[in-house]
C-alpha cells in the first residue's frame, strides 16, 4: 500500500492503496465515484472511459502509480464542470439514446473528448474514436446522431 | 368503455417514509420503499407518501409517484409501464417520479422481464390500478365539495368541478382518497381515448444514466461491506477437489476463502435454477483489486465429474436430467449434430405423406445450417449484493424474474419466504442471461458465512466462462419440387446442444399439404439458457434463408413468394395447431415491401428480406449490404413490426433498432467455441460483439398501425435479423451463409 495524491474532477484527493490498482478500482471503490463503470477489465469494452489531461482513456488499463500530477476527469466531473449537463449529455437525453444505459458514461466520455479535439466530426471520424466503446444493445446510431447534435449545438 | 374488474386489494391507510441522501447509502433511494419506522420518518429530509395502491403514491405537497413492477434491463419499462398506469390516472406525467418497485409479487402482480411478456402482462392491471386511483381521489373531491363524481373532470394531476369552479390537485386529495373504500369497478379507456399512450416519451431515468449516477447492482455500497469473487472449474466437466488458500491469504485486505455448495444434494432445480458448477472457491476481502490479486494465488486441485442425474421441476414436468462426464467440444458437437442429421429424429409434427411427396420429387434441394454457442455478455458483468442476518436476507439483485428465485433461496439458504428482501436494481443488460439467479443464492451463502454484507462480482471472464449459453444447433430444410416448379413437400429436422429448436407449428407449417418436423437431443455438461427469443434466434435465420433459396429456385420474387405461401396458409390451412396469424405476418410483409420500395429494383443494391413471428408479434426486415474490402457494411436496414397498439413510439423505436444492431452483431460474429470442455473466448478481447463502424448506417422502423392488445417488442425484430442479412450477402457476394457466426465463411473467400 501506498499513499498518493490524485487530482480528480478538480479535487485533491489521498488514497492509501496498492500502487497497481487501476484507477477503475480508486475511483470506483475508493472514491465512490461510480459512473465510471466494469466492463471487461481488459481495455476492450470502453464502459470506464475517463479523460486524463481531457484525453479520453480506459481506466481498467492505468495503474494508479502512472497518474501522478495529471488530472483525472470522470462523468461528474463533466457535470460539475459545466454546472448543468454537458451538451454532449443533453443530445444523449434529446435523442433518447440508452437501453440499459451501463456503457453510456463511457460513450458519454469517449463523445466529449472526441469533440475536443474534431468539433465537428464526420461519420468516420465517429466510428475510429468511437470503436474501443461497445454498447450491447445496440444503440450506435442514436449515439452517432446525439455526437452530431452536440457538434452542432457547440457550434452554434 | 372497457370495463375491468378491479382486483387491487389496498392495503389500509399506509405511510411510507422516504430518506433521501442518507448517510451510507449511494444514489439509490433505497430506503424510498420500506415499511413505516417512526424513528426514521422524523428525520429532516422525510416525505409523507400516501399510498394509493401497490403502483401509486402521491405527497401532501403533489409529487406523484408511480412504481413499475418488471426488472429494467432497458426495455424502458421505467419509462411505459408507468405511462400505463399514468394514462388513467392522469397525473401530470412530465413530474411524475417513477421508481422501480422491490421484490414484491403479491403487490405487483407480476414482475417478469423476459419472453417478451412485460407489455401484455401489464397492459390491463396497470390502467386498472390507474383508474382505481383517479377514481379514489375524485370521490375524495366529491365528498369535500358535496357534488356528485359524475360532474367531476381531471386534468394534469387536477380535479376540477367546473360548475363551482372548485379545483383540488391530487396531493390535496390524497390523504382522504386513501380512507376510503375502493371502487368494486373501473372503467378503461379505449385506445382512441389515450392521451399519453401511444405517444414518444423520453426515458424517465435518463438523466440519471447520462449522469453516471448508481442504479446498478455493481454501484451499491453499505457499510462494512466485503467485495468477494469465486473461482469455478476451469472446463466443464470438472469439479473442485480440493485447494491451498494459504498465500492467497497472505495478501493485503484478504478476509477469508473458502468454498461454497450452491445448492443442497438431490436440491430438484426449477427452471431458472440453472448453474454450470455447485461447488465454488469464494475469495473475500476489502476491495475489488485486492480480491483479483488473491484469487491468483489460490492453488486449487480440479478433478473430472462422473456422470450425474439431476432433477428439473419445470415447465409443466418433473423429469431426470443428465449431465453426462467428460471434455466435450466444438469439433465434437459438430462431428455430433452432423450424425444425427443423418438419422431419422423424434416426429414432432407430420402433415400428409411427406415421404411420397420426395419420392416423387422432379428435384429436391436440401440445405444445413448451423450456429455455435453464444454469451450473452450484458455489459454489466454477473453481481450481487447479499447480507443475511437473523432477522431477514436482504439482496440487491440484477434479476429477471425474481419469484422464480423464492422457492431456491428458501431451500439453499434455509431462508423463509416472509424474511426474503430484495431490491430490484436496473440491470447493465441482460438478454436472458439475468433469468438465472445462481449468483444470489452464492452470494447469500458467503454473506452467511462471513456474516456481513457483501457485494459478489464476476469478472468477464468469470461469466464469459460460467455457461448458460445459447444452445449450438443444427437443422436441415428440405423441400421436394414436381416438374411443375410446386413445392410439394417441406421436411425440417434439427437439434442442437443439448436442446434443439425446431417450431413444429410455426410457419411454414400450414402452408404445404406435405410436412414432416424432427427433433433431437444431445445431452451435454455445458449449461444452456434463454438468448433473446431462444431457438427461434437460430430457427429463423434457417427457415428465412432457405426461404429465399427455395423462391429462387422456382423462380420467383422471395418477398412475393413469402406472401404468397401465407396467403396459401390463410386460405387452406393444413394441419392443426398452427401458430402464427397469416394476416399479421402478411402485413408486415406488405410493410416492408412499400417502405423499403422492394418493386423498385436498383441493380448497385443487394438486398435481403426476413420475416418471422415469435413471441406473440411479427417482425420484418429489409437489409442493404454492399462489400468494402471484402467486409460486409450494412447500408441501411427498413423494419415493420406488427406488436400490437404501441406504448412508447421513441421507446419502441429504440428496441427495434438495437434488435437489429444485436442481429447483424451475433449473426456476422457471435461465437463461443468450446475446447477441451472450457470455454475459449474469455474476454471481450476474444468474443466478437458488434461495434459502431459495424453498425448499420440507417436504420427505419415502421409498425402496423393496429389497436390489438400490446405484445412484446423485446424478443420478435431480433430473429429475422439473421435471415435477412444472410440474404443480403448471397446478394452482394454470391455466396449462401449457412453456418453463424458468418464472418468466418466470409473470410474463407
Amino acid at each position: 500500500m501506498s499513499k498518493m495524491n490524485l487530482k480528480v474532477n478538480g479535487k485533491q484527493y489521498e488514497v492509501d492503496v496498492d500502487p497497481s490498482t487501476p484507477v477503475l478500482w480508486v475511483l470506483r471503490d475508493h472514491l465512490n465515484l461510480i459512473g465510471t463503470k466494469f466492463g471487461c477489465g481488459v481495455g476492450s469494452c470502453g464502459a470506464c472511459t475517463i479523460h486524463l489531461n481531457g484525453r479520453a482513456l480506459k481506466s481498467c488499463q492505468l495503474p494508479v502509480s502512472a497518474v501522478g500530477t495529471q488530472a483525472i476527469t470522470t462523468i461528474e466531473g463533466i457535470v460539475a464542470e459545466m454546472g448543468e449537463l454537458h451538451p454532449v449529455q443533453k443530445a444523449w437525453l434529446e435523442l433518447d439514446v440508452a437501453q440499459c444505459g451501463y456503457c453510456q458514461t463511457g460513450q458519454i466520455m469517449a463523445a466529449v473528448a472526441l469533440l475536443k479535439t474534431k468539433p465537428n466530426p464526420t461519420d468516420e471520424e465517429i466510428d475510429a474514436a468511437m470503436t474501443g466503446n461497445i454498447c450491447r444493445c445496440g444503440t450506435y446510431i442514436r449515439i452517432k446522431a446525439a455526437i452530431h447534435q452536440a457538434a452542432k449545438s457547440s457550434t452554434k | 368503455m372497457e370495463q375491468s374488474q378491479n382486483n387491487y386489494s389496498r392495503r389500509s391507510f399506509l405511510k411510507v417514509s422516504s430518506l433521501t441522501g442518507g448517510g451510507m447509502m449511494i444514489g439509490f433511494s433505497w430506503l424510498a420503499n420500506l415499511v413505516p419506522n417512526e424513528a426514521l420518518a422524523s428525520a429532516a429530509t422525510a416525505k409523507e407518501w400516501i399510498q394509493l395502491n401497490g403502483f401509486i403514491q402521491i405527497t401532501p405537497d403533489n409529487v406523484v409517484k408511480i412504481f413499475n413492477p418488471n426488472p429494467e434491463f432497458g426495455t424502458n419499462v421505467m419509462t411505459s409501464l408507468p405511462m400505463m398506469v399514468n394514462e388513467e390516472l392522469q397525473a401530470d406525467w412530465s413530474k411524475v417520479v417513477v421508481e422501480m418497485g422491490d421484490y414484491d409479487t403479491p403487490r405487483f402482480k407480476s414482475q417478469f422481464t423476459g419472453g417478451s411478456r412485460g407489455m401484455a402482462q401489464a397492459w390491463k392491471p396497470l390502467r386498472t390500478a390507474g383508474a382505481t386511483a383517479r377514481l379514489m381521489l375524485m370521490q375524495a373531491a366529491a365528498n369535500e365539495w358535496n357534488v356528485p363524481v359524475s360532474e367531476l373532470t381531471v386534468a394534469n394531476g387536477v380535479v376540477l368541478h367546473k360548475a363551482s369552479n372548485k379545483s383540488l390537485n391530487f396531493g390535496a386529495l390524497a390523504t382522504a382518497a386513501s380512507k376510503l373504500p375502493k371502487p368494486e369497478k373501473v372503467e378503461l379507456k379505449k385506445t382512441t381515448e389515450f392521451s399519453l399512450i401511444g405517444t414518444p416519451q423520453k426515458n424517465k431515468v435518463g438523466k440519471d444514466i447520462v449522469s453516471g449516477d448508481s442504479l446498478f447492482t455493481l454501484d451499491y455500497k453499505q457499510e462494512g461491506m466485503l467485495i468477494a469473487m469465486a473461482i469455478h472449474p476451469p472446463a466443464f466437466g470438472m469439479k473442485l477437489k480440493s485447494f491451498d488458500a494459504t498465500e492467497a491469504l497472505k495478501m493485503p485486505g484478504i478476509k477469508a476463502v473458502f468454498d461454497i455448495q450452491v445448492y443442497k444434494d438431490g436440491y430438484t432445480r426449477a427452471g431458472f435454477d440453472t448453474r454450470a458448477f455447485n461447488k465454488l472457491i469464494a475469495v473475500v476481502g476489502n476491495s475489488t483489486w485486492e480480491v483479483l490479486n488473491a484469487r491468483k494465488k489460490v492453488v486449487a486441485q480440479w478433478e473430472p465429474i462422473e456422470t450425474t442425474k439431476e432433477m428439473v421441476a419445470a415447465w409443466g414436468g418433473k423429469k431426470e436430467e443428465t449431465v453426462p462426464a467428460g471434455l466435450e467440444s466444438t469439433d465434437d458437437h459438430m462431428k455430433q449434430m452432423y450424425a444425427m442429421q443423418q438419422k431419422p429424429g423424434k416426429i414432432l409434427r407430420k402433415d400428409g405423406n411427406p415421404e411420397a411427396a420426395f419420392a416423387k420429387a422432379k428435384k429436391v434441394i436440401e440445405k444445413t445450417y448451423s450456429a455455435p454457442f453464444l454469451s450473452h455478455n450484458p455489459m454489466e458483468p454477473i453481481s450481487c449484493f447479499a447480507h443475511i442476518t437473523d432477522e431477514k436476507a436482504f439482496f440487491v439483485a440484477p434479476i429477471q424474474i425474481p419469484d422464480m428465485m423464492k422457492q431456491n433461496i428458501m431451500a439453499n439458504l434455509d431462508i423463509p419466504a416472509d424474511k426474503i428482501e430484495m431490491k430490484l436494481a436496473r440491470m447493465g443488460g441482460g438478454f436472458g442471461r439475468r433469468a438465472y439467479g445462481h449468483y444470489i443464492v452464492e452470494a447469500g451463502h458467503i454473506s452467511k458465512k462471513m456474516k456481513a454484507p457483501v457485494k459478489l462480482i464476476y469478472t468477464r471472464e468469470d461469466d464469459m466462462t460460467n455457461g448458460i449459453y445459447r444452445p449450438s444447433y443444427m437443422v436441415t430444410y428440405k423441400a421436394a419440387i414436381d416438374e411443375n416448379n410446386n413445392v410439394t413437400a417441406i421436411s425440417i429436422r434439427g437439434g442442437g446442444i443439448p436442446e434443439g429448436a425446431v417450431h413444429e407449428n410455426r410457419f411454414p407449417a400450414g402452408v404445404f399439404e406435405n410436412y414432416i418436423a424432427e427433433g433431437w437431443d444431445i445431452p451435454s455438461n455445458i449449461t444452456i439458457g434463454a438468448f433473446r427469443a431462444p431457438g427461434s434466434n437460430f430457427i429463423a435465420a434457417a427457415e428465412q434463408s432457405f426461404i429465399d433459396e427455395l423462391a429462387e429456385t422456382i423462380g420467383k420474387d422471395p418477398l412475393d413468394y413469402r406472401i404468397e405461401l401465407l396467403k396459401k396458409a390463410k386460405a387452406n390451412p393444413v394441419g392443426k395447431n398452427n401458430e402464427y396469424d397469416a394476416d399479421r405476418y402478411i402485413g408486415v410483409l406488405e410493410l416492408v415491401k412499400e417502405k423499403s420500395n422492394w418493386t423498385k429494383k436498383d441493380k448497385n443494391v443487394k438486398r435481403g428480406v426476413a420475416a418471422y413471428f415469435c413471441h406473440s408479434s411479427y417482425a420484418a426486415h429489409v437489409v442493404d449490404v454492399t462489400m468494402k474490402n471484402g467486409q460486409p457494411v450494412v447500408d441501411n436496414v427498413v423494419s415493420a413490426i406488427d406488436c400490437g397498439f404501441i406504448v412508447n413510439p421513441e421507446g419502441a423505436k429504440n428496441m427495434v433498432e438495437g434488435a437489429v444492431v444485436d442481429g447483424i452483431g451475433n449473426a456476422l460474429y457471435g461465437g463461443m467455441r468450446i475446447e477441451k470442455g472450457a470455454a475459449v473466448q474469455k474476454n471481450l478481447n476474444q468474443y466478437r460483439i458488434i461495434r459502431h463502424k459495424e453498425a448499420p448506417k440507417n436504420i427505419d422502423v415502421h409498425f402496423v398501425k393496429n389497436s390489438i392488445d400490446p405484445t412484446g417488442l423485446g424478443e420478435p425484430p431480433f430473429p429475422p435479423v439473421f435471415g435477412a442479412l444472410a440474404n443480403a450477402l448471397y446478394k452482394a457476394t454470391g455466396k449462401r451463409f449457412y453456418n453463424q457466426p458468418f464472418i468466418n465463411d466470409l473470410n474463407k473467400g
